[in-house]
């Protein structure tokens, strides 16, 4: 063990006034304290935006930060805002998220977001504060082991124990968050090695055995996909968020338009096709199109690039898409034939899946081999008019939840980027938002992380500050994490949050009224029979604009209202009515061929 | 399901061995044993699993395995293409009739005694699963105090090695 460093300083930390000028004009063996070296290699990776929150074991970390003028540090209210803020810019930018916290809780307040990233594949850093290592492993103050807290929801993590190790370890980091599948890694550094001081080297060699990310895909599972493709007479394209991780969207629509076959686009992947588009059927699993779900179930080929099979997409797996053999192509090996065996297993990054099979394609047209799919195409097209997507004005004349989240999607446009929580109001905004490019739609798919939607609205605002960002929010999700709205007044990020306020945890209200004989246990928040909090009064407090819509005729004026506000953040308090319902639905635990395209109608009960 | 004897090379870094046990018992893989030890490369240690799965989860298993970054390479080791050994330590208590008849039984077995007092002993044993529990049962009427037995390590047979390294030989 290494004698803990005494406190750098304060003319020591200052050797390196401001940012470093690029890594040519810097002395070779320059001696820096551990948090100058965290410091310069965000600097060097590009980083320019971190969201954080100081405290004791951090302290050093956060002293060369205020120096730096390339990284921008926004102050979050909690550790859970910073988390879903740096999944929020890295989900609309593409680009790796970053987030700082303390020890002990700090760190433990991550949790979630790091998790939520880690099912949605989110590249996403956090640097945590540790106790000195003279502490770690005795109950210190603040500790919490984080590395063994986060093992199962981050794709890999470190405990930096040698301040020559933190450069290294940082660019490794990013390197593993942003290849292969990506994923959230945490670099957990002690209080005294940040304090430490190294010599300055840069680049750096990244020292990682284990990891081979990438893979091209095989030629002759290629080969024998594009046959399957122009043998199949019911294929259907069934895509996933690994097509936008990817940046494969044109290829996948060149693809698509070549083959003339149908595409479904899950939760993730929601924006990887436009939704305009004639060969877009919409949305699978639970709350899917009607036309989405019978397409699988129906195929006799499924081609699924970028997806895993969830379950919310396969109901019951035993009865999914039973008559379909199965392409599969992923980045991650593991994801193939997890949950549905795959004929054609491909491995392999989405766009050089996609660009290979364009090729291969062709060569089968050129050869003349051209599919004949008017047959299918009829079907589906009967079942797409026949159960189109849509709602009932409620009865007891209150506001319907879905027109207020599809106007916003009319008025605010394509262009605009699109987030929610979980719950109702995010698969009405799944539904009724037209997507037509890709991050343009953030959600939190595979954790179904409530109160998401503020704090990741933050990040994709801050990431994309000349888009426009709209959060649709639910009154419950909104409860959760709504003193982001404070960090935005403050930085200047004006996020527009639609609160969906039904009174209600819906979702939940739902399958009450469904399945538990609609006896409402624990789902009556109050927001409407006490209206605590009041949600217009909440917003200004925190510096935000608030609004409040009661009836359809006013929602459009209220949006453009919001629309109009762009020196500071809008919430917009839509009080609508309890009672709205998210269809289709596939019942938990039933299989596809249930789907319900309206509480008791079964579109494809009969057909089987 | 069926047994199946994997070797685990992983980097000789800390806290290895927890992201493995704890993938396998995240994801519901039945480990029957593990050990751990040194490799011919400083920088390396092996680990040696016997999973109990179905085969279309021992897909799974390796390519969950393949994804932690601290793994270096799998190779599952074919139960008559290798050597796969246990050891066993077992106490018993003995007198003077006892002990020469254990004496025989230890010989037929090809173990060892490697502690003697007036009333115990000590027996050492390698072998395959099958020949020690057929020991423990033949030593158990003598009053077993004491027994411990690691997990299963495994080589695969001949000339061919699962790393490039060799060490010393020259």
């Amino acid at each position: 063990m290494q004698p803990t460093a005494t406190p750098v300083p304060p003319s020591r930390a200052h050797v390196i006034p401001h940012a470093p000028a690029p890594t040519a004009q810097d002395v070779p063996g320059e001696r820096l304290t551990g948090a100058q070296v965290v410091v310069r290699t965000l600097e060097e990776l590009g980083v320019d935006i971190v969201f954080g929150i100081p405290g004791g074991a951090v302290l050093p970390l956060y002293d060369p930060l205020l120096d730096s003028t390339k990284v921008r540090h926004i102050l979050v209210r909690h550790e859970q805002g910073a988390g879903h803020a740096a999944e929020g810019y890295a989900q609309a930018t593409g680009r790796v998220g970053v987030c700082i916290a303390t020890s002990g809780p700090g760190a433990t307040n991550l949790v979630t977001p790091l998790a939520d990233a880690h099912m949605d594949s989110v590249p996403m850093v956090a640097i945590t504060g540790q106790v000195g290592r003279a502490l770690l492993g005795t109950d210190g103050f603040q500790e919490a082991d984080i590395c063994g807290i986060t093992m199962p929801v981050t794709k890999h993590n470190f405990l930096v124990t040698d301040p020559d190790d933190i450069a290294a370890t940082i660019a490794a980091a990013f390197h593993i968050a942003s290849t292969g599948r990506p994923g959230p890694v945490l670099v957990d550094i002690p209080k005294d090695v940040q304090q430490l001081e190294t010599t300055w080297r840069w680049p750096v060699q990244l020292a990682l055995p284990g990891y081979r990310p990438t893979a091209r895909p095989h030629s002759g599972q290629i080969a024998t996909a594009a046959s399957a493709i122009l043998g199949a007479r019911r294929p259907v394209f069934y895509v996933g968020g690994g097509i936008i991780k990817s940046g494969a969207h044109e290829e996948l629509r060149t693809l698509v338009e070549m083959t003339g076959i149908p595409v479904v686009t899950t939760l993730m992947g929601r924006g990887a096709f436009p939704d305009s588009h004639v060969q877009h059927l919409g949305m699978p699993g639970m709350h899917g199109t009607v036309a989405a779900v019978g397409a699988l179930q129906k195929a006799d080929l499924l081609i699924a690039l970028g997806t895993r099979f969830d379950d919310r997409v396969t109901g019951q797996l035993s009865t999914f898409a039973p008559h379909a053999a199965v392409i599969h192509a992923d980045i991650d090996p593991a994801e193939i034939s997890k949950n549905r065996v795959a004929d054609v297993p491909i491995v392999g990054d989405a766009k050089d899946v996609i660009t290979d099979l364009i090729d291969a394609v062709n060569a089968e047209h050129e050869r003349g081999v051209v599919a004949d799919l008017t047959a299918w195409w009829a079907e589906l097209d009967g079942l797409r008019e026949t159960f189109p997507l849509g709602y009932d004005e409620p009865d007891d004349g209150t506001l319907a939840p879905q027109y207020v989240i599809s106007r916003i999607g009319a008025i605010a446009g394509p262009d605009a980027i699109y987030l929610a929580g979980v719950g109702q109001h995010q698969m009405w905004a799944a539904q009724f938002i037209k997507y037509e490019h890709p991050r343009t739609w953030i959600n939190s798919g595979g954790l179904g992380t409530m109160g998401f939607a503020v704090p990741a609205a933050m990040g994709a605002k801050a990431g994309m500050p000349d888009s426009v960002v709209w959060a649709i929010d639910g009154d419950g999700c909104f409860q959760m994490t709504n003193q982001e709205l404070a960090t935005c007044a403050i930085e200047g990020i004006p996020v527009k949050i639609a609160v969906i306020n039904n009174g209600n945890l819906g979702m939940v209200r739902q399958w009450q009224t469904l399945f538990y004989g609609e006896r409402y246990s624990s789902t009556d928040l109050g927001t409407h029979k006490y209206h605590i909090p009041d949600f217009v009064m909440l917003a200004e407090s925190m510096g935000c604009a608030g609004l409040r819509c009661e009836s359809k005729e006013d929602v459009d004026r209220v949006i453009e209202q919001a629309m109009a506000i762009n020196d500071r953040p809008v919430v917009i308090d839509f009080i609508v009515g309890k009672d709205a319902q998210v269809w289709p639905m596939v019942a938990a635990g039933t299989g596809n061929d249930q789907i319900m395209a309206a509480r008791g109608i079964r579109p494809l009960f009969d057909d089987e | 399901m069926r047994r199946h004897t994997l070797s685990v090379l992983v980097e000789n870094k800390p806290g290895v061995l927890a992201r493995v046990s704890s993938l396998f018992s995240r994801r519901g893989f039945n480990i029957h044993s593990l050990a751990v030890g040194p490799t011919e490369s400083p920088a390396v240690s092996r680990m040696t699993i016997v999973v109990v799965v179905e085969d279309s989860e021992m897909e799974q298993v390796t390519k969950q395995l393949n994804k932690l970054v601290n793994v270096l390479k799998i190779v599952e080791l074919d139960e008559d293409a290798s050597v796969q050994r246990e050891l066993l330590l077992l106490k018993l208590k003995t007198d003077l009739t006892s002990r020469a008849q254990i004496q025989t039984i230890v010989e037929m077995f090809r173990a060892r005694i490697v502690d003697v007092t007036p009333d115990s002993l000590m027996v050492q044993a390698v072998g395959t699963s099958d020949k020690l529990e057929a020991l423990v049962r033949m030593l158990e009427p003598f009053g077993v105090r004491e027994l411990v037995q690691s997990g299963l390590v495994a080589l695969g047979r001949g000339p061919r090695s699962i790393t490039s390294v060799t060490r010393g030989g020259d």
